[in-house]
Formats: C-alpha cells, structure tokens, sequence
C-alpha cells in the first residue's frame, strides 16, 4: 500500500505492464494483436519525442529521422548478415550517433529553439527525398536493395539473438514491442528521476540559470536528444520487423507531424498522456483507413458540387483538427487538463498541496 | 591582501557606444563591495562580463589569479563565481526544494546535497514551503530562493545584482543581514540603486559614471563626495519625488 501511495503511477503501470503481457495475448484476437504490436511501437516512438521536447525542452519538429534511420538501418543490415542481433544494436546506435553530430552542431552553435526546430524537421525532409530518389537497381547496399520510395520489403522478424531459425512469429513480435515499450517507460521515469534528468528538466525550465549555477547546457541537451533518438532508432527497427518493411513514408512531414500532435494531445511534460494519444490517434487513423476504403454513400450536394464524406476521412485532415481543437482548447494536453481538474477538486476547500514532480 | 576578482582595461563597445570603458578593477578576498551608479551608468554590463553572460570587447577579467576573459558562464561558476541577477532567474516550475537542490547537487552526492538543501530552507526561513513552486511565491521570496541557489554552489565570490529589488522594507532588512552574513565566509559585490540599503551592508562603493569608474572609497565619503551627488543622488532624488 506504501508504495501505492507514494509513488502511484509506478505502481499501476506495473500492474497495466503485467496486464499487457500475461493476460491480453490470452484472450485477445490474432489481428487485434497484430494492430497492438504497432500500436505499442508507436507508443515507444511516442515517448523519444516526450522526452526530448516535453521534459529537455527540445522541438525535434524531425524526430522521425531518427525513426526512419533506426529501420532502415535495421533493414539493409538484417538483410546482408540474416541475423538480427546486430542490426538491432545499429539500428540504435547510428540514430544515436547521427543525433549526437547534428546536435552538436546545433546546441554548440547555440541556435535558437525556432531554428533548431526548422533544421530538424528540414533533416527529415532531405532524407525522404535522398531515399525516394534511390529506386533504380544500382541502388543497393550489399545485398539489400535501398528502394526509392517503394522502400525495402520482406524483411526477416527478429530471430533469437545467434540462432537465425527461432524467429519471432505474430505473438513473439507482440511481446517484444509490449516489453520494449514498458521498459522504455520505466527507463526514462527512472533517467527523470537522476541528477541528468532533474538538470536536463531545469534546462527547458531556465537555462541561463542551469549555466549558472554550473552545468553546461550543450552537454546536457546533446545527450538527452542522442537518447530519445536511440529510443527513436529502437522504435523503428521495431517497426519494420513488425510489417517485414519499411518505406520512405516515415520521413516525410505527415508522419513526423503526427508524433508533434501525439506529444502535445498527451501533454507535454508527461509520459503516459504521449503513449495514450500515439495509441488513440493511431486507432483513429486505423479505421479512418478502413472506413475510406469501404461503401460509404454519404455526403451532399452543394451547387450542383458533389462532396463525399468519404473525401474528408483522410487521416491528415482529421489530424489537422485534432491538432487545433487541442491548440484551442486543451493546450496543455490532455494528462495534465485532467491532473489540474482533479487537484482542482481535491483543493477545493483544502489549502494546496502542490506536487514538484513533473513526471508521470 | 590578495586580490580575488582584477578586470584590466575592460571594455565593451555597442557600435560606437562604449558602455564599459577600460575599467580597472579590483576586490580583495572576503571583501563586501558596492557598485553603484545610474541608469546606464554600465554596471549590468560590466556585471554581465564578470559571469560570462557578455563577451568584453578589450582587456581581462582574472578571478584567483586565473584569467576568465570570454569563458562560457557555466565554467566561470565552476571556478567559484556564483551570480543573482536582476531579474529572479530561478526554475518557477519546480518546487523550491529542487531548485535549490539542483545547485547543491552538482559538486555533491545526493545525501550531502539533501542536507545542505535542508540548511540553506531553514536559513532564508522558507522550510515550510519547501514542495511549493517557486513560480507561487512572492518576488521577494524568490529572490531569496535564488540567492539559496547561489549559496548552494558553496562560491567563492557572490555577485548580486539588485538583491532588494520589489522588497518590502522588512524584506530589505533581513536581506541586509542575510548579506552581511553570508559576508563572513564570502567574498561579495553588490549591484544597488538603493542608496538606504548601501548603507544598511556596505564599507566600500565603487561609483560608475558613463563606462568609468567615477570614484571608489568609504560609503561615508561616497556620500560626501559632490561629483557623485551630482551624477548619481541628484539622480536618486529625481526618482524619488
């Protein structure tokens, strides 16, 4: 009970991860548990941007790049050596290291935040355009073909690390994505909760001060956006193993965008708000999907110009909205509107007690 | 007595404006000084060279012997420098206790820091808000919060810039003391406007005039001294009425 009350949400989202990998596989449908599996790594990429841009303050507008790297990365390697093991640690390590030269540069060079949000987002532009434009046959590395904008298919599940016959099948890929996603979670509450959390955090809250007081802010920052581009990287080999593919899609402006509406529908400043939405808003766009392709006969005619709803399901423009509905009404997010309504109820009459942990 | 803090014909040019002006400068250890001046008399600029917020245009800043001249303004606090500014700069976010836990936190293990944060609660006598966020308190509350952070680092020397600022008297009152009692272990230079508050904690005032030093001596004869009447008191009974 003691560890309920002080630290609550640790406590129910062990319960929500013991759920998630003991019980949901038992009695949940095949295909359900295949749209979870993406669900969950989109939940972890999610999270890369939670941390670097809600608690380091970082506007990586771009944070698909690193995605994008991490699966193809993932893919060409896992295609010249047929075993996963390494692949997986490139697809990790090479975001990680392209975010810690990039982040020099702009940390080092001090750029302002307005900028260092249009450079990154700019970053993951150039690399849809260098990969759409890679689809002719001479455009190989090794044995893997890069694709163009047709990306690279058939890839290889993650196999048992050494032994490239045990290869995870629909539930294994389930269970690995549910676990990294747990992990990943417990792993940032844990980073928040060290001295390098706390000073990154004082970073986005004041940092002329964090300089002051002795700290230097560039070291900081590029270390917390090389980890959230590694988390990023891991999410995106997850994603490739999950369909065998991946495809310049996840570096063009609508996917990078959509994790920006994730983070901020969730709240920024919280880490259970990001996962949510990333879940909810890729549900939505799911059966959006669905529905778009599906016998829809409704609609009017106006002036003689016939719209059909089935037009106006298209994901982007049910982003877009979701994405100014929040803006205008709930600019906080939605974790953190609901925080301050109930402590609101809770300090009704009560003297305030407020919380100086901002994480959730 | 050695010198702590020395600028050399420190300068700083804006365009053709010269707001510091080949300043020569220098305060002994433990020593408790005051700058003064009017407005635009180039004290914050000369303040904003010592902790490395502005890059001077000419000459040297040597803290200890070391010169200091440009670095970046988290190793002028790693070598002992600890700085308030005007404005409170703390974290409104977070809880006071964080705050000035992230200053004790960075040469200390985190049970040595959690003591010292305990210390300095009890000492700007706010232990008993120490879970509210500093954004909740009053201004001069967070001042004091600062100058807690500032202590934190355990400094050398510690420059405030307008500590009293938007105090009550009361509030000026316990700053004065707090001040002169940090003074004891402490060497510390104080940017001020007021004049009343000088007189509460200072034994030497350098006087800044147009990018110079006008005058440096006793607050006594700082007072007496009609050069500064002229350009600053006159000034200060301008403001006043």
């Amino acid at each position: 009970m003691s560890a309920l009350k002080r630290h609550p949400s640790l406590v129910v989202m062990f319960a929500l991860a013991l759920i998630f990998v003991f019980i949901v596989p038992q009695v949940t449908e095949l295909y359900i548990i295949n749209d979870m599996t993406v669900f969950a790594v989109m939940a972890t990429l999610a999270l890369s941007l939670a941390l670097v841009w809600g608690f380091g303050g970082i506007l990586s507008l771009g944070q698909s790049v690193f995605f994008g790297i991490g699966g193809y990365v993932y893919a060409i390697t896992v295609l010249n050596t047929g075993e996963s093991t390494i692949p997986i640690l490139l697809g990790v390590v090479v975001p990680m290291a392209f975010a810690a030269v990039l982040g020099y540069f702009m940390f080092y060079g001090r750029i302002s935040d307005i900028y260092l949000a249009v450079i990154t987002l700019t970053v993951s532009l150039i690399f849809y355009h260098l990969i759409v434009s890679t689809s002719g046959g001479q455009w190989r590395i090794g044995k893997s073909p890069i694709g163009g904008y047709n990306g690279i298919p058939g890839l290889p599940p993650i196999n048992v690390p050494g032994d490239p016959s045990a290869r995870l099948g629909f539930e294994g890929k389930y269970y690995l994505s549910i676990i990294v996603l747990f992990l990943t979670y417990f792993g940032i509450r844990w980073l928040l909760a060290t001295r390098f959390g706390r000073v990154a955090v004082s970073i986005r809250e004041n940092e002329a001060r964090t300089e002051l007081i002795g700290y230097d802010a560039r070291a900081y920052k590029l270390a917390l956006y090389a980890i959230g581009a590694g988390v990023a990287g891991l999410a995106g080999v997850l994603y490739a193993n999950w369909g065998g593919f991946i495809s310049p899609v996840v570096f063009n402006i609508f996917f990078t965008a959509q994790i920006i509406v994730w983070v901020m529908v969730g709240g920024l400043g919280t880490l259970v708000g990001p996962m949510l939405a990333a879940v909810a808003i890729q549900y939505l766009v799911t059966q959006l999907g669905a529905a778009a392709t599906s016998e829809i006969k409704a609609g009017l005619t106006i002036f003689g110009m016939r719209l059909d709803l089935k037009d106006f399901l298209d994901s982007n423009i049910i982003l877009g909205v979701i994405f100014i509905v929040f803006t205008l009404f709930i600019p906080k997010g939605i974790v953190p509107f609901i925080r301050d309504w109930f402590s609101e109820r809770r300090t009704h009459g009560r003297r305030q007690a407020e919380s100086g942990s901002p994480a959730e | 007595m050695t010198a702590i803090l020395e600028t050399r014909d420190l300068s700083k040019r804006f365009g053709g404006v010269a707001a510091v002006d080949e300043v020569n400068f220098s305060l002994n250890d433990g020593e408790l000084r005051c700058l003064i001046g009017p407005n635009g008399a180039g004290k914050s600029t000369f303040f904003k060279m010592l902790c490395g917020q502005l890059k001077p245009s000419e000459g040297q800043v040597l803290f200890r012997g070391n010169d200091i001249t440009g670095a970046e303004p988290h190793g002028i606090a790693r070598a002992g420098m600890g700085i308030k500014t005007q404005v409170p700069s703390v974290y409104d976010g977070l809880s006071l206790r964080e705050n000035i836990m992230l200053s004790a936190w960075r040469t200390r293990t985190k049970r040595d820091a959690l003591a010292i944060v305990e210390d300095l609660l009890m000492k700007i006598r706010l232990a008993d808000q120490a879970d509210r966020l500093v954004g909740h308190l009053a201004h001069g509350q967070r001042q004091w919060v600062e100058l807690a952070m500032v202590l934190a680092q355990d400094p050398v020397l510690v420059l405030l810039d307008e500590p009293t600022a938007g105090m009550t008297l009361d509030e000026v009152e316990s700053t004065a003391a707090l001040i002169r009692d940090i003074n004891q272990t402490y060497s510390i230079i104080v940017v001020e406007h007021d004049m009343q508050f000088i007189r509460m904690i200072a034994e030497t005032v350098t006087v800044f005039h147009q990018g110079k030093i006008l005058a440096e001596d006793q607050v006594d004869n700082i007072m007496r001294n009609p050069a500064v009447r002229d350009v600053y008191l006159g000034k200060q009974a301008d403001r006043g009425a």
